[in-house]
């Protein structure tokens, strides 16, 4: 982080789905060049938060904006200055490797000729430039990811969501696949990730835990680590978890 | 069959194609035995676990469950298997007591029947049960799917990644699940990501592109471990990654949590590697010399492949 310029800034964010409020006022801030951890159990509410903030979902209440856009009424614009890769949707099995990149980067608005330019670029990056007409289904996992966040930040955006991209990947795979993370933040991308790796929450600058959607606790995680007296971030998770009252859905 | 086999596997191949999935696997699994199977993405896994369930047959090689040829007694494996696929196997259309009732059903039982093996789970899952399958949350699904592949009453289960994309606090109350089965006698043979889970394990195959590797117990996996491990700290552990790889007598360097673990050939000075770090700038270095853990194995097996 060279400097203190908020990417992603939220507050009181509140999403209800008739009586039951998934997001109960959510207040942060995320920083340029930073990797901000956003855990929580299965049920806590991660999904909904991270589909507000990439202009999926309206907020019930409070505001935010993303790359300098709001959150409520600038939805396109956000999407357009994001990059989201997931587990479940990240790229089309059934295209090639390089008609993948073709497809996003139209999505994305940039030119043929620029597409084809970030395409050999990343091809060599990833070491993959063999398998450019390869479809995509047939790439083992760890490839998969890779190319995934390759195609996710295509079109260079300021900020990243990666909603556990390494959700099933192999201890060898994720830790390549993070040095790709660590790699885009040193460059200035904002990282915006969940997982339910505790060691990868242990990369990330700092970390954030939604318990029953509200936000416990924030901050790096030696902070944490030493403010909740764990020795891990693997033991603060199961003492803030444990203690949600809301029974999961 | 010798009664304390539970899966015998011998000399088994599947191909697809020109593509080589099971290139010549065999192991056994006692009877009672938490056997786990770890290994990256394409190692075969998932393929050993649909000729195991008796969804694929073999090109060559054989293997039993519970006493019965995969091939030719398929149709009895069947009741004494409980498999969970990967992918989400349940109706998504469905509520959680259909989903239950509709299981029972394909397997000539009630509910009522075996009510006493799922109960323990299923308890979490009442408050939910009109609730649709595909509106449950990924731990709650995977408890579902549980009790799903027990409604038999089956004497081998076999979990093909049952806690992907499940949280630390779910997945251990799943294991917790593993162990109450065992003890009631159920072998299992399960395929884990998470190598907190492989350590759980009576026993653990190391797999790869088709074959396996080794098996042992946790334990022994990580007395496998030949090298001498350091972990490093600091303030910049994205440079710390470059600048370890460059420093004689360091094989490997790998993010490791809080740490990044180094891997180094008996050359290796750390208080000299410490020095060079604070004089290019680096903060707040730490080096210490750690054990090494399953995860540590894993890597280096996998690397050198």
């Amino acid at each position: 982080m060279n400097d203190r310029e908020a990417v992603i800034s939220v507050r009181e964010l509140t999403k209800c789905f008739g009586a039951f409020t998934a997001v109960d006022h959510l207040s942060f801030e995320v920083f340029r060049g930073e990797i901000f951890g956003f855990l929580g159990a299965n049920g806590a509410g991660k999904t909904t938060a991270m589909r507000m903030l990439c202009g999926l979902s309206y907020p019930t209440s409070g505001w935010g904006r993303v790359a300098g856009y709001d959150i409520a009424t600038q939805g396109e614009e956000i999407k357009r200055h994001i990059g989201y890769m997931s587990q479940r949707f990240s790229l089309y099995d059934d295209l090639t490797v390089l008609e993948n990149i073709r497809l996003f980067g139209g999505i994305y608005g940039l030119s043929r000729r620029e597409i084809l330019r970030r395409a050999v670029g990343l091809l060599r990056r990833l070491g993959i430039r063999g398998e450019a007409h390869t479809r995509v289904r047939s790439l083992p996992l760890g490839w998969k990811q890779k190319l995934a966040f390759a195609v996710a930040t295509l079109h260079r955006p300021e900020v990243v969501f990666l909603d556990e991209p390494t959700g099933g990947v192999d201890p060898l795979a994720r830790r390549q696949f993070w040095e790709l993370i660590y790699e885009a933040a040193a460059g200035g991308t904002t990282i915006f990730v969940t997982t339910h790796y505790m060691d990868e929450a242990e990369y990330c600058t700092r970390i954030s835990m939604l318990v029953d959607g509200r936000i416990q606790a924030l901050g790096t995680p030696a902070e944490l680590k030493c403010r909740f007296a764990a020795e891990s971030v693997d033991e603060l998770f199961r003492r803030l978890a444990r203690g949600a009252k809301r029974a999961q859905e | 069959m010798v009664g304390d086999v539970a899966i015998r596997v011998e000399g088994l191949v599947k191909r697809y194609g020109a593509v080589t999935a099971l290139d010549g696997v065999g192991f056994e699994v006692r009877r009672g035995e938490l056997f786990g199977l770890i290994g990256p993405d394409g190692a075969g896994k998932t393929t050993l676990f649909r000729l195991l369930a008796t969804l694929l047959t073999p090109d060559a090689g054989r293997a039993e469950v519970d006493g019965c040829d995969i091939v030719r007694e398929a149709r009895a494996i069947r009741s004494r298997v409980g498999y969970m696929p990967g992918r989400f196997s349940l109706y998504a259309d469905l509520s959680v007591e259909e989903n239950l009732a509709f299981f029972a059903a394909l397997f000539g039982v009630s509910v009522r029947d075996n009510y006493g093996l799922i109960e323990p789970i299923y308890r979490q899952l009442e408050p939910f049960r009109t609730r649709r399958a595909g509106k449950l949350s990924g731990g709650m699904k995977q408890k579902l799917a549980l009790c799903c592949a027990l409604i038999h009453r089956p004497s081998v289960l076999l979990l093909d990644e049952p806690t992907t994309g499940v949280d630390p606090v779910s997945r251990s109350e799943f294991w917790e699940m593993l162990a109450r089965l065992r003890s009631e006698g159920i072998s299992i043979l399960v395929a884990t990501p998470y190598m907190d889970e492989a350590q759980r394990c009576d026993r653990v195959a190391l797999c790869d592109r088709g074959r396996l590797l080794a098996v042992e117990t946790p334990d022994g996996v990580v007395a496998s471990f030949d090298g001498v491990l350091y972990a490093l700290s600091g303030r910049e552990m994205f440079g710390l990654l470059a600048a370890a790889r460059a420093e004689a007598g360091v094989e490997a360097c790998y993010p490791f949590g809080a740490v990044h673990h180094l891997r180094v050939a008996r050359e290796f000075d750390p208080e000299r590697f410490r020095r060079r770090l604070l004089a290019e700038g680096f903060h707040e270095v730490g080096i210490r010399r750690v054990e090494p853990g399953i995860e540590d194995v894993f890597i280096k097996r996998m690397e050198h492949e």
